[in-house]
């Protein structure tokens, strides 16, 4: 199975080594190529260095056969482009896009996007572990 | 009418100004603090500071009652491409105009729906076209919704159809002659107008049927 992950921060490279690990064909888009060292010595997958906006960047990386494509660059806007391109254009059922605005990862999951929100889970989290604490005095 | 513009550089600021010139009703949206600044001593409270791509900014510029226009110009691709997502799906805003900063991102454009776009670039190297006269087809419109263009062709001597009328070229389906200028005069074209060496001939076609057009009216393809 053939994964293209566009954006390799903290998040993309982890998921790029995750998958790889587990025997996918990874392939990663940066537009800096020092993101590389992020993926470890001896990436054993693929490197494409541009922006996952160029089409031709995009044929680089293989998208035409990716099984998934996970978009996790550092704009919000960005990734939400790039995934309803990579979706539209290629037929890419399994398109994970990750938002960090709550609003705008609501909107677009509203309309079909398989959005992934950190800041609606940190909240979500953070919340659940303060209610947790006032239970906690509650019953005690 | 009321407008909301999102983006406050060159474009976004002169073109509020002169919708505010004609009496319309106009929100600009600037989220670059020192930039802001500039525009509040002329806009005073008909700026806004924030970002555009924020759902609670747009809320705050009146996106909910709908404005009648939203003109994204910042200087920013895909932050255009989604603020014109989120007023049209978002608040069934009826108009929205997109500007388009880096010409090869006009495709993702519309593919995603968004077809009313302005992108400098291509005007000036649409002009540019214009002026080079080894173009053989030269662009003059683009009728984009419609999926049609329309071309300017100048006919040499030797061309194929120099000496032809129109209803006998082998014109592909899905183009149409429509006027011959001929030293300086515009007709319009029918099937038994006569093409000469030195006009310029107006064509309408389907985007894709250039190098036929071009095969039919002028020599070998480039």
């Amino acid at each position: 199975m053939n994964v293209v992950i566009i954006g390799s921060g903290r998040v993309g490279s982890s998921i790029a080594k995750l998958l790889q690990s587990e025997g996918w064909d990874v392939t990663v888009i940066d537009e800096k190529e020092e993101a590389l060292s992020r993926l470890g010595a001896n990436w054993p997958g693929g490197f494409v260095v541009g922006h996952g906006m160029d089409t031709e960047i995009l044929h680089k990386a293989g998208i035409e056969d990716a099984d998934a494509v996970v978009v996790a660059t550092n704009g919000d806007n960005t990734n939400i482009v790039i995934g309803q391109v990579v979706k539209k254009r290629y037929g890419i059922d399994c398109v994970v896009v990750r938002v960090l605005d709550p609003a705008r990862a609501e909107f677009y999951a509203k309309r079909g996007m398989q959005t992934v929100c950190p800041t609606q889970t940190a909240i979500s989290v953070l919340a659940e572990a303060v209610r947790a604490t006032q239970k906690q005095e509650v019953t005690a | 009418m009321y407008v909301i513009v999102a983006g406050g550089g060159k474009v976004g600021a002169n073109v509020a100004r002169s919708l505010l010139r004609m009496g319309h009703e106009v929100t600009l949206i600037e989220q670059r603090p020192y930039r802001y600044e500039r525009l509040e001593e002329e806009f005073e409270h008909q700026v806004l500071l924030g970002d555009a791509t924020e759902l609670h900014v747009l809320e705050k510029a009146g996106i909910a009652r709908p404005p009648d226009l939203v003109l994204a110009v910042t200087g920013d691709d895909e932050d255009n491409l989604v603020i014109c997502q989120i007023a049209r799906e978002g608040y069934n805003v009826a108009k929205v105009i997109a500007r388009v900063n880096d010409p090869r991102n006009q495709a993702h454009f519309e593919l995603l729906g968004i077809t009313q776009t302005v992108c400098a670039t291509s005007n000036i190297l649409g002009l540019v076209e214009h002026e080079v006269p080894e173009h053989e087809l030269v662009h003059l419109l683009e009728l984009r919704n419609e999926n049609l263009e329309i071309v300017e062709v100048l006919i040499e001597g030797g061309a194929p159809c120099a000496g032809k009328r129109i209803d006998k070229l082998n014109l592909p389906d899905g183009a149409r002659v429509i006027s011959v200028v001929r030293a300086g005069v515009a007709q319009i074209a029918d099937g038994d107008t006569e093409i000469r060496a030195g006009d310029q001939v107006l064509a309408i076609l389907e985007p894709g049927k250039e190098d036929e057009l071009r095969r039919a009216l002028i020599k070998a393809p480039r």
